[in-house]
Protein backbone atom coordinates (compact mmCIF):
# COMPACT_ATOMS: atom_id res chain seq x y z
CA UNK A 1 0.00 0.00 0.00
CA UNK A 2 1.36 3.40 -0.82
CA UNK A 3 -0.07 7.00 0.70
CA UNK A 4 -2.01 7.63 -2.37
CA UNK A 5 -4.75 4.67 -1.59
CA UNK A 6 -6.86 7.07 0.84
CA UNK A 7 -7.28 9.65 -1.48
CA UNK A 8 -9.53 7.32 -3.86
CA UNK A 9 -11.91 8.22 -1.48
CA UNK A 10 -11.49 11.36 -0.63
CA UNK A 11 -13.89 13.79 -2.35
CA UNK A 12 -11.46 16.05 -3.65
CA UNK A 13 -7.47 15.90 -3.62
CA UNK A 14 -6.63 17.77 -0.63
CA UNK A 15 -9.95 17.62 1.06
CA UNK A 16 -9.84 19.02 4.27
CA UNK A 17 -12.94 16.94 5.24
CA UNK A 18 -11.88 13.78 5.29
CA UNK A 19 -8.76 14.21 7.71
CA UNK A 20 -8.62 11.49 10.61
CA UNK A 21 -7.48 12.78 13.99
CA UNK A 22 -3.15 11.85 14.13
CA UNK A 23 -4.30 9.97 17.72
CA UNK A 24 -5.94 7.51 15.53
CA UNK A 25 -2.87 6.24 14.45
CA UNK A 26 -1.64 5.06 17.90
CA UNK A 27 -5.40 4.07 18.41
CA UNK A 28 -5.07 1.83 15.55
CA UNK A 29 -1.52 0.68 16.56
CA UNK A 30 -2.90 -0.67 19.69
CA UNK A 31 -5.34 -1.83 18.10
CA UNK A 32 -7.99 -1.80 14.99
CA UNK A 33 -11.15 -2.50 17.13
CA UNK A 34 -10.45 0.33 19.71
CA UNK A 35 -9.55 2.77 16.82
CA UNK A 36 -13.05 1.80 15.25
CA UNK A 37 -14.95 2.35 18.59
CA UNK A 38 -13.28 6.13 19.26
CA UNK A 39 -13.46 7.14 15.89
CA UNK A 40 -16.39 5.34 13.94
CA UNK A 41 -18.81 4.85 16.88
CA UNK A 42 -17.94 7.51 18.66
CA UNK A 43 -17.91 5.95 21.75
CA UNK A 44 -17.58 8.64 24.81
CA UNK A 45 -14.87 7.87 27.24
CA UNK A 46 -13.41 10.06 30.03
CA UNK A 47 -10.71 7.78 30.00
CA UNK A 48 -10.02 8.28 25.80
CA UNK A 49 -10.54 11.85 25.57
CA UNK A 50 -11.15 14.26 28.40
CA UNK A 51 -8.63 12.80 30.66
CA UNK A 52 -5.64 13.08 27.86
CA UNK A 53 -7.20 16.13 26.32
CA UNK A 54 -7.41 18.19 29.94
CA UNK A 55 -4.16 17.10 31.23
CA UNK A 56 -2.42 18.83 28.03
CA UNK A 57 -5.10 21.73 27.86
CA UNK A 58 -4.05 22.70 31.39
CA UNK A 59 0.10 22.10 30.78
CA UNK A 60 -1.07 24.55 27.82
CA UNK A 61 -2.84 27.02 30.38
CA UNK A 62 -0.86 26.64 33.08
CA UNK A 63 2.58 26.94 31.82
CA UNK A 64 1.86 28.38 27.83
CA UNK A 65 4.75 29.15 25.50
CA UNK A 66 8.18 29.73 26.78
CA UNK A 67 11.46 30.99 25.63
CA UNK A 68 14.89 29.63 27.45
CA UNK A 69 17.87 31.29 25.15
CA UNK A 70 18.08 29.07 21.98
CA UNK A 71 14.61 26.59 22.73
CA UNK A 72 11.11 28.58 22.31
CA UNK A 73 8.77 25.94 23.50
CA UNK A 74 5.05 26.04 22.05
CA UNK A 75 2.64 23.89 23.68
CA UNK A 76 -0.78 22.94 22.08
CA UNK A 77 0.09 23.21 18.72
CA UNK A 78 -2.91 22.91 15.87
CA UNK A 79 -1.28 20.26 13.30
CA UNK A 80 -2.46 18.81 9.75
CA UNK A 81 -1.00 17.56 6.87
CA UNK A 82 -3.07 17.08 3.64
CA UNK A 83 -0.33 14.02 2.45
CA UNK A 84 -1.82 11.78 5.00
CA UNK A 85 -5.07 13.79 5.54
CA UNK A 86 -4.22 13.94 9.33
CA UNK A 87 -5.23 16.42 11.77
CA UNK A 88 -4.46 17.04 15.64
CA UNK A 89 -2.67 19.18 18.48
CA UNK A 90 1.03 18.25 19.58
CA UNK A 91 1.39 18.54 23.16
CA UNK A 92 4.69 20.68 22.76
CA UNK A 93 6.69 21.88 19.46
CA UNK A 94 10.18 22.70 20.78
CA UNK A 95 12.32 25.29 18.11
CA UNK A 96 15.88 24.85 18.68
CA UNK A 97 17.78 27.81 17.60
CA UNK A 98 20.32 27.13 14.29
CA UNK A 99 21.51 30.11 13.77
CA UNK A 100 19.57 34.22 13.78
CA UNK A 101 16.78 33.25 11.46
CA UNK A 102 16.38 29.70 11.71
CA UNK A 103 14.56 27.19 14.42
CA UNK A 104 14.67 23.49 13.91
CA UNK A 105 11.22 22.51 14.81
CA UNK A 106 11.59 19.00 17.36
CA UNK A 107 8.30 17.75 18.29
CA UNK A 108 8.18 16.16 21.96
CA UNK A 109 5.24 13.76 23.23
CA UNK A 110 3.90 13.78 26.50
CA UNK A 111 2.56 10.01 27.75
CA UNK A 112 1.64 8.96 31.34
CA UNK A 113 2.60 5.59 31.07
CA UNK A 114 6.05 4.00 30.70
CA UNK A 115 7.57 2.73 27.41
CA UNK A 116 5.41 0.52 25.24
CA UNK A 117 7.77 -2.29 23.31
CA UNK A 118 6.14 -1.47 19.77
CA UNK A 119 6.37 1.58 17.37
CA UNK A 120 2.51 3.14 18.83
CA UNK A 121 3.91 5.61 20.10
CA UNK A 122 6.90 6.42 17.47
CA UNK A 123 4.24 6.56 15.04
CA UNK A 124 2.44 9.15 16.68
CA UNK A 125 5.19 11.25 17.09
CA UNK A 126 6.66 10.82 13.52
CA UNK A 127 3.17 11.46 12.67
CA UNK A 128 3.10 14.87 14.04
CA UNK A 129 6.87 15.76 12.86
CA UNK A 130 5.18 14.88 8.93
CA UNK A 131 2.39 17.50 9.67
CA UNK A 132 5.49 20.15 11.03
CA UNK A 133 7.17 19.44 7.36
CA UNK A 134 4.36 20.03 5.16
CA UNK A 135 3.16 23.17 7.03
CA UNK A 136 6.82 24.56 7.69
CA UNK A 137 7.99 23.19 4.64
CA UNK A 138 11.29 22.10 6.42
CA UNK A 139 12.95 18.79 7.48
CA UNK A 140 11.91 17.71 10.46
CA UNK A 141 14.56 14.92 11.43
CA UNK A 142 13.74 14.18 15.30
CA UNK A 143 11.68 14.14 18.32
CA UNK A 144 11.19 12.78 21.58
CA UNK A 145 8.95 10.98 23.37
CA UNK A 146 8.39 11.55 27.34
CA UNK A 147 7.38 9.02 29.99
CA UNK A 148 5.60 10.38 33.16
CA UNK A 149 5.97 7.11 34.72
CA UNK A 150 10.19 6.93 33.98
CA UNK A 151 10.21 10.34 33.74
CA UNK A 152 12.50 9.47 31.22
CA UNK A 153 13.26 11.52 27.55
CA UNK A 154 13.28 8.90 24.84
CA UNK A 155 15.10 10.50 21.54
CA UNK A 156 13.21 9.67 18.19
CA UNK A 157 14.96 9.57 14.86
CA UNK A 158 12.42 9.81 11.97
CA UNK A 159 14.56 7.16 9.71
CA UNK A 160 13.02 5.73 6.87
CA UNK A 161 11.62 2.77 8.46
CA UNK A 162 9.54 4.39 10.91
CA UNK A 163 8.09 7.07 7.97
CA UNK A 164 7.17 4.35 5.82
CA UNK A 165 5.28 2.69 8.85
CA UNK A 166 3.56 5.63 10.12
CA UNK A 167 2.52 6.52 6.15
CA UNK A 168 1.35 2.94 6.01
CA UNK A 169 -0.48 2.67 9.87
CA UNK A 170 -2.29 6.70 8.28
CA UNK A 171 -3.55 4.77 5.38
CA UNK A 172 -4.55 1.41 6.86
CA UNK A 173 -6.07 3.82 9.61
CA UNK A 174 -8.28 6.40 6.86
CA UNK A 175 -9.27 2.77 5.05
CA UNK A 176 -10.72 1.33 8.29
CA UNK A 177 -12.33 4.60 9.55
CA UNK A 178 -13.89 4.92 5.69
CA UNK A 179 -15.32 1.86 6.03
CA UNK A 180 -17.46 2.70 8.63
CA UNK A 181 -17.34 -0.92 9.98
CA UNK A 182 -16.05 -1.95 13.72
CA UNK A 183 -14.12 -5.17 13.53
CA UNK A 184 -14.99 -7.55 16.06
CA UNK A 185 -13.09 -8.17 18.88
CA UNK A 186 -9.85 -10.85 19.62
CA UNK A 187 -9.70 -10.85 23.29
CA UNK A 188 -5.53 -10.63 24.02
CA UNK A 189 -3.78 -9.94 26.88
CA UNK A 190 -3.96 -6.38 26.30
CA UNK A 191 -7.41 -6.21 26.67
CA UNK A 192 -7.09 -5.91 30.41
CA UNK A 193 -5.04 -2.80 30.20
CA UNK A 194 -7.74 -0.70 27.76
CA UNK A 195 -9.81 1.66 29.09
CA UNK A 196 -12.67 0.85 26.81
CA UNK A 197 -12.66 -2.77 27.90
CA UNK A 198 -16.20 -1.76 29.56
CA UNK A 199 -17.77 -0.66 25.88
CA UNK A 200 -15.90 -2.93 23.72
CA UNK A 201 -16.59 -6.51 25.38
CA UNK A 202 -14.21 -8.59 24.23
CA UNK A 203 -14.90 -11.29 26.31
CA UNK A 204 -18.87 -11.07 25.84
CA UNK A 205 -19.00 -10.84 21.76
CA UNK A 206 -17.99 -12.66 19.14
CA UNK A 207 -17.73 -15.73 18.94
CA UNK A 208 -17.57 -17.00 22.57
CA UNK A 209 -21.23 -15.59 23.63
CA UNK A 210 -24.71 -16.62 22.27
CA UNK A 211 -27.84 -14.04 23.20
CA UNK A 212 -30.03 -17.13 22.37
CA UNK A 213 -28.00 -19.33 24.54
CA UNK A 214 -28.61 -16.24 27.50
CA UNK A 215 -32.36 -16.26 27.36
CA UNK A 216 -32.69 -20.28 26.80
CA UNK A 217 -30.86 -19.96 30.41
CA UNK A 218 -32.71 -17.52 32.27
CA UNK A 219 -36.09 -18.20 31.00
CA UNK A 220 -36.09 -21.45 33.25
CA UNK A 221 -38.24 -21.88 35.87
CA UNK A 222 -36.41 -22.11 38.89
CA UNK B 1 -17.14 -0.08 32.71
CA UNK B 2 -18.54 3.45 33.10
CA UNK B 3 -18.45 4.36 37.05
CA UNK B 4 -22.03 4.67 38.12
CA UNK B 5 -22.83 8.21 38.93
CA UNK B 6 -25.30 10.04 41.31
CA UNK B 7 -27.84 11.72 40.15
CA UNK B 8 -28.29 15.23 41.60
CA UNK B 9 -32.28 15.93 42.33
CA UNK B 10 -33.39 19.20 43.01
CA UNK B 11 -36.83 19.72 44.83
CA UNK B 12 -36.01 23.06 46.88
CA UNK B 13 -38.70 25.66 45.20
CA UNK B 14 -36.75 28.79 44.13
CA UNK B 15 -33.46 26.91 43.81
CA UNK B 16 -30.92 28.32 41.25
CA UNK B 17 -28.14 26.56 39.81
CA UNK B 18 -24.92 27.66 38.22
CA UNK B 19 -21.65 26.57 37.39
CA UNK B 20 -18.47 27.55 38.73
CA UNK B 21 -14.92 26.28 37.46
CA UNK B 22 -15.71 22.73 37.06
CA UNK B 23 -18.41 22.56 40.22
CA UNK B 24 -22.26 22.84 40.08
CA UNK B 25 -23.52 25.29 42.79
CA UNK B 26 -27.15 25.27 43.88
CA UNK B 27 -28.24 28.70 45.31
CA UNK B 28 -31.19 29.22 47.68
CA UNK B 29 -32.44 32.96 48.44
CA UNK B 30 -28.83 33.67 47.07
CA UNK B 31 -27.03 31.64 49.55
CA UNK B 32 -24.78 28.67 48.39
CA UNK B 33 -26.50 25.25 49.81
CA UNK B 34 -24.35 23.09 47.90
CA UNK B 35 -21.21 22.44 45.45
CA UNK B 36 -20.40 19.15 43.71
CA UNK B 37 -17.74 18.76 41.44
CA UNK B 38 -19.72 18.09 38.13
CA UNK B 39 -17.41 14.63 37.30
CA UNK B 40 -18.97 13.08 40.10
CA UNK B 41 -22.75 13.42 38.92
CA UNK B 42 -24.09 11.35 35.97
CA UNK B 43 -27.44 13.86 35.71
CA UNK B 44 -29.49 16.74 36.96
CA UNK B 45 -33.08 16.52 37.58
CA UNK B 46 -35.32 19.42 38.48
CA UNK B 47 -38.74 19.57 40.01
CA UNK B 48 -41.09 22.43 39.57
CA UNK B 49 -39.59 26.39 39.85
CA UNK B 50 -35.76 25.55 39.80
CA UNK B 51 -33.67 28.01 37.68
CA UNK B 52 -30.62 27.12 35.58
CA UNK B 53 -27.77 29.38 34.44
CA UNK B 54 -27.48 28.64 30.41
CA UNK B 55 -23.38 28.22 30.95
CA UNK B 56 -23.97 25.12 33.26
CA UNK B 57 -27.15 23.87 31.04
CA UNK B 58 -24.07 24.19 28.10
CA UNK B 59 -21.70 22.34 30.36
CA UNK B 60 -23.64 19.48 30.80
CA UNK B 61 -24.63 19.37 27.64
CA UNK B 62 -21.08 18.72 26.82
CA UNK B 63 -19.85 16.59 29.65
CA UNK B 64 -22.85 14.37 29.06
CA UNK B 65 -24.40 15.21 31.99
CA UNK B 66 -28.13 14.50 31.78
CA UNK B 67 -29.82 18.20 32.49
CA UNK B 68 -34.28 17.52 32.82
CA UNK B 69 -37.26 19.64 34.58
CA UNK B 70 -40.38 18.20 35.73
CA UNK B 71 -43.47 19.40 37.41
CA UNK B 72 -43.44 19.07 41.25
CA UNK B 73 -45.69 16.40 40.44
CA UNK B 74 -42.80 14.82 37.66
CA UNK B 75 -44.46 15.60 34.81
CA UNK B 76 -41.62 15.74 31.84
CA UNK B 77 -41.01 19.39 31.19
CA UNK B 78 -37.98 19.67 29.14
CA UNK B 79 -34.01 18.37 29.30
CA UNK B 80 -31.00 19.96 28.14
CA UNK B 81 -29.69 18.78 24.89
CA UNK B 82 -26.20 19.80 23.45
CA UNK B 83 -25.36 19.07 19.74
CA UNK B 84 -26.07 16.19 18.60
CA UNK B 85 -23.43 13.57 18.98
CA UNK B 86 -22.67 9.86 19.20
CA UNK B 87 -22.17 7.75 15.94
CA UNK B 88 -24.73 8.94 12.57
CA UNK B 89 -23.84 5.54 11.04
CA UNK B 90 -25.30 3.65 14.37
CA UNK B 91 -28.71 5.75 14.12
CA UNK B 92 -29.17 5.51 10.45
CA UNK B 93 -28.91 1.47 11.42
CA UNK B 94 -31.34 1.83 14.00
CA UNK B 95 -34.24 3.89 11.78
CA UNK B 96 -33.12 0.99 8.94
CA UNK B 97 -33.84 -1.61 11.53
CA UNK B 98 -37.45 -0.37 12.81
CA UNK B 99 -38.24 0.03 8.96
CA UNK B 100 -37.76 -3.80 8.80
CA UNK B 101 -40.87 -5.17 10.78
CA UNK B 102 -39.68 -8.33 10.68
CA UNK B 103 -36.74 -7.22 12.47
CA UNK B 104 -38.48 -5.35 14.95
CA UNK B 105 -40.72 -8.16 16.08
CA UNK B 106 -37.39 -10.13 16.92
CA UNK B 107 -36.08 -6.95 19.02
CA UNK B 108 -39.55 -6.93 20.56
CA UNK B 109 -39.48 -10.64 21.49
CA UNK B 110 -36.44 -9.86 23.38
CA UNK B 111 -37.38 -7.31 25.14
CA UNK B 112 -40.97 -8.88 26.34
CA UNK B 113 -38.91 -12.14 27.37
CA UNK B 114 -36.59 -9.69 29.64
CA UNK B 115 -39.73 -8.39 31.07
CA UNK B 116 -41.80 -11.04 31.62
CA UNK B 117 -39.24 -13.26 33.20
CA UNK B 118 -38.74 -10.56 35.11
CA UNK B 119 -42.15 -10.18 36.10
CA UNK B 120 -42.19 -13.93 36.80
CA UNK B 121 -39.05 -13.66 39.60
CA UNK B 122 -41.41 -10.81 41.45
CA UNK B 123 -44.02 -13.30 42.16
CA UNK B 124 -41.64 -16.58 42.68
CA UNK B 125 -39.99 -14.14 45.49
CA UNK B 126 -42.84 -12.93 46.98
CA UNK B 127 -43.83 -16.58 47.09
CA UNK B 128 -40.64 -17.16 48.82
CA UNK B 129 -40.99 -14.20 51.06
CA UNK B 130 -43.74 -14.20 52.40
CA UNK B 131 -45.49 -17.36 51.43
CA UNK B 132 -47.24 -17.81 54.39
CA UNK B 133 -48.87 -14.20 54.53
CA UNK B 134 -50.38 -13.95 50.71
CA UNK B 135 -53.02 -15.95 48.58
CA UNK B 136 -50.52 -18.71 47.49
CA UNK B 137 -53.16 -20.39 45.01
CA UNK B 138 -53.52 -17.09 42.79
CA UNK B 139 -50.07 -16.57 42.91
CA UNK B 140 -48.36 -20.03 41.37
CA UNK B 141 -51.33 -19.98 39.51
CA UNK B 142 -50.17 -16.32 37.73
CA UNK B 143 -46.49 -17.83 37.70
CA UNK B 144 -47.83 -20.88 35.95
CA UNK B 145 -49.69 -18.66 33.26
CA UNK B 146 -46.42 -16.49 32.89
CA UNK B 147 -44.69 -19.53 32.02
CA UNK B 148 -47.23 -20.50 29.28
CA UNK B 149 -46.64 -17.04 27.61
CA UNK B 150 -43.25 -17.43 27.90
CA UNK B 151 -43.05 -20.79 25.82
CA UNK B 152 -45.08 -18.55 22.76
CA UNK B 153 -41.75 -17.13 22.26
CA UNK B 154 -40.33 -20.22 21.00
CA UNK B 155 -41.80 -18.69 17.26
CA UNK B 156 -41.70 -15.79 15.41
CA UNK B 157 -44.74 -13.79 15.29
CA UNK B 158 -45.61 -10.49 13.88
CA UNK B 159 -45.53 -7.43 16.23
CA UNK B 160 -49.57 -7.17 17.19
CA UNK B 161 -49.25 -10.98 18.29
CA UNK B 162 -46.42 -10.12 20.11
CA UNK B 163 -48.55 -6.82 21.39
CA UNK B 164 -51.65 -8.74 22.55
CA UNK B 165 -49.14 -11.73 24.68
CA UNK B 166 -47.49 -8.58 25.89
CA UNK B 167 -51.29 -7.08 26.94
CA UNK B 168 -52.18 -10.43 28.35
CA UNK B 169 -49.23 -11.03 30.45
CA UNK B 170 -49.19 -7.54 31.95
CA UNK B 171 -52.66 -8.36 33.04
CA UNK B 172 -51.69 -11.56 34.38
CA UNK B 173 -49.28 -10.05 36.52
CA UNK B 174 -50.99 -6.87 37.55
CA UNK B 175 -54.13 -8.90 38.58
CA UNK B 176 -52.15 -10.34 41.44
CA UNK B 177 -50.18 -7.38 42.22
CA UNK B 178 -52.60 -6.40 45.31
CA UNK B 179 -51.26 -9.92 46.93
CA UNK B 180 -47.97 -8.71 46.88
CA UNK B 181 -48.58 -5.59 49.16
CA UNK B 182 -48.44 -7.42 52.95
CA UNK B 183 -48.19 -3.89 54.80
CA UNK B 184 -50.94 -0.75 55.24
CA UNK B 185 -53.55 -2.80 52.76
CA UNK B 186 -55.99 -0.28 53.90
CA UNK B 187 -54.58 2.41 52.06
CA UNK B 188 -52.55 0.67 49.70
CA UNK B 189 -54.73 -1.08 47.35
CA UNK B 190 -54.07 -2.39 43.99
CA UNK B 191 -56.96 -2.89 41.26
CA UNK B 192 -55.53 -2.03 37.72
CA UNK B 193 -52.87 -0.06 36.41
CA UNK B 194 -54.14 3.59 35.55
CA UNK B 195 -51.93 6.88 34.77
CA UNK B 196 -53.19 9.34 33.03
CA UNK B 197 -53.32 10.76 35.86
CA UNK B 198 -52.77 8.11 39.10
CA UNK B 199 -56.45 7.35 40.58
CA UNK B 200 -54.78 5.93 43.43
CA UNK B 201 -51.51 5.96 46.25
CA UNK B 202 -49.93 3.00 44.37
CA UNK B 203 -50.56 3.93 40.96
CA UNK B 204 -49.22 7.62 41.90
CA UNK B 205 -46.29 6.00 43.28
CA UNK B 206 -45.32 3.47 40.18
CA UNK B 207 -46.18 6.69 37.81
CA UNK B 208 -43.37 8.48 39.72
CA UNK B 209 -41.03 5.61 39.95
CA UNK B 210 -41.48 4.66 36.60
CA UNK B 211 -40.81 8.76 35.67
CA UNK B 212 -37.39 8.05 37.51
CA UNK B 213 -36.39 5.45 35.66
CA UNK B 214 -37.24 6.92 32.21
CA UNK B 215 -35.09 9.90 32.54
CA UNK B 216 -32.32 6.84 33.30
CA UNK B 217 -33.17 5.15 30.14
CA UNK B 218 -33.50 8.03 27.95
CA UNK B 219 -29.99 9.52 29.14
CA UNK B 220 -28.32 6.12 28.75
CA UNK B 221 -29.57 5.92 25.40
CA UNK B 222 -28.39 9.31 24.13
CA UNK B 223 -25.26 8.53 26.03
CA UNK B 224 -24.30 5.45 23.71
CA UNK B 225 -25.78 7.67 20.63
CA UNK B 226 -28.87 5.79 20.19
CA UNK B 227 -32.09 8.27 19.67
CA UNK B 228 -34.68 7.80 22.19
CA UNK B 229 -37.51 8.14 19.64
CA UNK B 230 -37.56 5.32 17.43
CA UNK B 231 -38.51 2.28 18.74
CA UNK B 232 -39.05 -1.50 17.76
CA UNK B 233 -41.86 -2.70 20.40
CA UNK B 234 -43.38 1.09 20.48
CA UNK B 235 -43.84 2.46 17.11
CA UNK B 236 -42.95 6.25 16.10
CA UNK B 237 -45.79 8.31 17.25
CA UNK B 238 -44.45 12.14 17.56
CA UNK B 239 -43.63 13.14 21.12
CA UNK B 240 -43.34 9.60 22.05
CA UNK B 241 -40.15 8.29 23.22
CA UNK B 242 -40.71 5.01 21.69
CA UNK B 243 -36.82 2.97 21.98
CA UNK B 244 -36.93 4.46 25.79
CA UNK B 245 -40.06 2.51 26.22
CA UNK B 246 -38.47 -0.63 24.83
CA UNK B 247 -35.75 -0.63 26.68
CA UNK B 248 -37.61 0.67 30.26
CA UNK B 249 -39.76 -2.91 29.38
CA UNK B 250 -36.99 -4.99 31.56
CA UNK B 251 -37.04 -2.53 34.00
CA UNK B 252 -40.16 -1.79 35.07
CA UNK B 253 -40.51 -4.99 37.43
CA UNK B 254 -36.98 -5.10 38.35
CA UNK B 255 -36.58 -1.60 39.45
CA UNK B 256 -39.80 0.30 39.88
CA UNK B 257 -42.20 -2.38 41.46
CA UNK B 258 -39.71 -3.82 43.15
CA UNK B 259 -39.12 -0.21 44.76
CA UNK B 260 -42.94 0.90 45.05
CA UNK B 261 -43.65 -2.41 46.71
CA UNK B 262 -40.46 -2.02 49.69
CA UNK B 263 -41.92 1.55 50.32
CA UNK B 264 -45.07 0.18 50.93
CA UNK B 265 -43.78 -3.04 53.12
CA UNK B 266 -41.33 -1.43 54.85
CA UNK B 267 -43.77 1.43 55.71
CA UNK B 268 -41.28 4.21 54.21
CA UNK B 269 -44.09 5.71 52.96
CA UNK B 270 -47.72 6.38 54.28
CA UNK B 271 -51.12 7.37 53.13
CA UNK B 272 -50.78 10.55 54.56
CA UNK B 273 -48.57 11.75 52.61
CA UNK B 274 -51.01 11.10 49.21
CA UNK B 275 -53.94 13.91 48.62
CA UNK B 276 -56.77 12.92 46.09
CA UNK B 277 -57.34 15.79 44.19
CA UNK B 278 -61.26 16.93 43.18
CA UNK B 279 -60.70 15.01 39.78
CA UNK B 280 -59.95 11.90 41.49
CA UNK B 281 -55.76 12.03 40.72
CA UNK B 282 -53.93 11.20 43.75
CA UNK B 283 -51.05 13.37 44.20
CA UNK B 284 -47.98 12.71 46.47
CA UNK B 285 -46.59 15.38 48.98
CA UNK B 286 -42.98 16.68 49.32
CA UNK B 287 -41.83 14.21 51.87
CA UNK B 288 -43.03 11.89 50.32
CA UNK B 289 -41.57 12.80 46.91
CA UNK B 290 -38.35 13.16 48.59
CA UNK B 291 -38.17 9.65 50.87
CA UNK B 292 -38.73 8.32 46.99
CA UNK B 293 -35.90 9.99 45.31
CA UNK B 294 -33.50 9.02 48.02
CA UNK B 295 -34.59 5.33 48.49
CA UNK B 296 -34.63 5.29 44.59
CA UNK B 297 -30.96 6.81 44.55
CA UNK B 298 -29.62 4.04 47.24
CA UNK B 299 -31.13 1.15 44.82
CA UNK B 300 -29.00 2.17 42.57
CA UNK B 301 -26.41 2.29 44.39
CA UNK B 302 -27.00 -1.66 45.41
CA UNK B 303 -24.30 -4.02 43.46
CA UNK B 304 -25.55 -6.98 41.77
CA UNK B 305 -23.84 -9.48 39.27
CA UNK B 306 -24.70 -8.47 35.61
CA UNK B 307 -26.54 -11.81 34.58
CA UNK B 308 -24.76 -11.47 30.75
CA UNK B 309 -21.64 -10.44 31.64
CA UNK B 310 -21.25 -12.16 35.05
CA UNK B 311 -19.79 -8.69 36.49
CA UNK B 312 -20.79 -7.28 39.69
CA UNK B 313 -22.33 -3.75 38.78
CA UNK B 314 -24.29 -1.21 40.54
CA UNK B 315 -28.10 -1.25 39.74
CA UNK B 316 -27.21 2.31 38.81
CA UNK B 317 -24.96 1.43 35.65
CA UNK B 318 -27.52 -1.00 34.06
CA UNK B 319 -29.42 1.44 32.04
CA UNK B 320 -25.92 2.47 30.53
CA UNK B 321 -25.03 -1.53 30.07
CA UNK B 322 -28.57 -2.20 28.58
CA UNK B 323 -28.06 0.78 26.39
CA UNK B 324 -24.92 -0.39 24.76
CA UNK B 325 -25.65 -3.88 24.73
CA UNK B 326 -28.63 -2.46 22.33
CA UNK B 327 -26.11 -0.56 20.42
CA UNK B 328 -23.74 -3.38 19.85
CA UNK B 329 -26.58 -5.55 18.97
CA UNK B 330 -27.24 -2.59 15.86
CA UNK B 331 -24.27 -2.63 14.50
CA UNK B 332 -23.75 -6.22 14.30
CA UNK B 333 -21.55 -7.00 17.48
CA UNK B 334 -24.23 -9.19 18.92
CA UNK B 335 -26.49 -12.23 17.94
CA UNK B 336 -29.41 -10.58 19.98
CA UNK B 337 -30.29 -8.38 22.09
CA UNK B 338 -29.91 -9.78 26.05
CA UNK B 339 -32.09 -8.14 28.36
CA UNK B 340 -31.40 -7.35 32.22
CA UNK B 341 -33.09 -10.70 33.57
CA UNK B 342 -33.47 -10.88 37.28
CA UNK B 343 -33.82 -14.28 39.15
Amino acid sequence: MTNTTYKTYTESKDSQDDLIMISALAHFYYCKRRCALIHIEQIWNENVFTAEGRIMHERVHEEGDESRGNVRIARGVPLRSLRLGLIGKADVVEFHRIDKQTWQPFPVEYKRGKPKPDYCDSVQLCAQAICLEEMLSVAVPQGALFYGKTRRRLDVAFDEVLRKETEETADKAHLLIASGTTPPPVYAKRCESCSLIGECLPEKIGKHSSVKRYLMRMMESP
Amino acid sequence: MKKHLNTLYVTTQGAYLSKEGETVVVKIDGEVRLRIPVHTIGGIVCFGNVGCSPFLMGFCAENQVALSFLTEHGRFLAKIQGAVSGNVLLRREQYRKADDLAFSAGVAKFILTGKITNCRTILQRALRDHGNKINEQELRNAVMRLNRQLEFFDQEYPLDVLRGLEGDSAHIYFSVFDHLIVAQKETFRFDERNRRPPLDNVNCLLSFIYTLVMHDVRSALETVGLDPAVGFLHRDRPGRPGLALDLMEEFRPFIADRLALSLINLQQVQGKGFKKMDSGAVIMNDDTRKTLLVAYQERKQEEITHPFLGEKVMIGIIFHIQALLMARYLRGDLDGYPPFIWK
